[in-house]
């Protein structure tokens, strides 16, 4: 065995602008799929019947599919159907967003239930409207008990990001694999970018701890 | 004024109310008691539609609130709500309790619902809790920021649903001793309560419920001393 991580140094800073494109993506993802996902979780404890079986289809749909169908599907035959060219960074954060939105509705619509009816009833009482119920009392409190679960997915979306790669993302995943094929070495710049997804969870999780503890003050 | 005329409530096929009908008058001061399971919480929380009547109608000011075409949100602004679990809002300081459905439901600006929060904290006694979460208030006081939350909106009736019963014996008297002072300000309201004696202090009529149906109506001193009905009778036996 002959190690030589000194030949992948001169791409090294090619590798790390990796990170930005991986962070990116997922932010994004995270950012469209949360909300998304909190409108589904609405749909899905709404009183009228087809809306909650829109919600309930969209789900079935895009957890009992691949992601990398999904990806492969919007990227490459979106241009097929519609005539527009979508760019791969498009095609993947509108893929990771719809799938992410049908898993964390159901985690979200979960945290809605289990905030105690009381709360529902106190508003009501005060002549509270729905939608500042929902999004100044019933929100808040179910999102600060489905933190946990929420944090899990967003790590899953930090690391499925590397699906991207497939559909010629420069992310950290394909980066490794451009090295790799620079230099003819593959232990070197693979386990070097999973070092740095290691990491890049890591301090998601660190910085989850902190948003949990401040959210809890109340307690 | 609150007239109540003919109301039924059913959960499926369990009838919880059988047709009741009575009134309470402006400033008027309203314990309802009963068994457990007599529909004493059922029938309070029709006056606020937390639970829609099945049938039959109730007026609050003239206004039929059974209608369809009335607006439920502004009937809730003018009736406020105790709980028996208070339901404050465990992510907002006592101070945001307060002024949330103000500020929220009337528009008031922080500084006018801070005023009226402020001054309601005083009347309540717990001036010196504005800034603590409810998690760290004992239950009484919880109760007693749970009604000065209710009086924010300024409603001229008031529902209290079993408001002592989840409180330590020694805090009932500081949440009873509010309500008291409550009563004397001719605000209207109706208590849903196993506090015989308070009733029988404070209210101007006791409605006593039984299996849904709405088994006496009288004022406090006929009905503590001379029930008519039996069930209240063998209900006074037992509580008293």
């Amino acid at each position: 065995m002959n190690l030589d991580f000194g030949q992948i140094l001169p791409s090294l800073p090619f590798i790390l602008k990796g990170v930005l494109v991986t962070l990116q993506f997922t932010l994004l993802s995270a950012l469209f799929g949360f909300t998304l996902g909190t409108l589904l979780s609405l749909l899905k404890i709404s009183s009228i019947k087809p809306l909650r079986w829109f919600a309930e289809f969209y789900t079935s749909i895009f957890r009992g599919t691949p992601l990398i169908l999904q990806l492969a599907l919007v990227y490459f035959a979106t241009p097929q159907i519609i005539g527009y060219k979508i760019s791969p960074i498009e095609a993947g954060v509108f893929t990771f967003a719809l799938n992410s939105a049908a898993y964390s509705s159901e985690t979200i619509r979960a945290g809605i239930m289990a905030v105690d009816k009381g709360q529902r009833e106190a508003s009501m009482s005060l002549g509270v409207a729905y939608r500042p119920m929902m999004l100044d009392i019933i929100l808040p409190q179910a999102f600060k008990n489905i933190l946990p679960a929420l944090v899990n997915e967003s790590i899953a979306l930090l690391k499925d990001s590397a699906l991207v790669s497939t559909i010629g993302v420069l992310d950290l995943m394909r980066r490794a694999q451009v090295v790799a094929g620079q230099t003819f070495l593959y232990f070197e710049p693979l386990i070097v970018v999973g070092v740095i997804y290691y990491v890049m969870v890591m301090g998601l999780t660190q910085a989850a701890q902190v948003l949990e503890r401040r959210m809890r003050r109340s307690d | 004024m609150i007239r109540i005329e003919h109301l039924v409530k059913s959960f499926g096929p369990l009838e919880v109310l059988k047709d009741i009908s009575t009134e309470v008058a402006t400033g008027e001061v309203v314990a309802i008691i009963g068994p457990s399971g007599s529909g004493k919480s059922t029938l309070l929380r029709c006056i606020n539609l937390l639970e829609i009547p099945t049938a039959g109608h109730i007026f609050v000011d003239g206004v039929d609130i059974t209608s369809s075409k009335c607006d439920i949100l502004k009937v809730r602004q003018n009736v406020g709500m105790v709980f028996q679990h208070f339901n404050l809002f465990p992510h907002k300081t006592v101070m945001g309790n307060l002024t949330y459905a103000p500020m929220t439901v009337k528009g008031l600006s922080k500084a006018d619902a801070g005023k009226i929060a402020i001054d309601l904290l005083a009347k309540v006694g717990l001036s010196e809790k504005v800034d603590q979460y409810p998690s760290r208030l004992s239950g009484g006081q919880k109760q007693r920021v749970a009604i000065a939350r209710a009086l924010a909106m300024e409603p001229d009736i008031m529902l209290f649903d079993e408001p002592t019963s989840a409180l330590d014996p020694e805090m009932v008297k500081e949440v009873l001793d509010v309500m008291k002072g409550l009563a004397d300000t001719g605000i209207t309201m109706c208590i849903v309560t196993h506090e015989m004696g308070f009733a029988r202090e404070v209210a101007d009529r006791v409605l006593f419920l039984d299996g849904g149906y709405l088994v006496e109506d009288a004022p406090p001193d006929i009905f503590f001393t001379s029930p008519k009905s039996d069930r209240a009778q063998q209900f006074l036996e037992k509580v008293l």
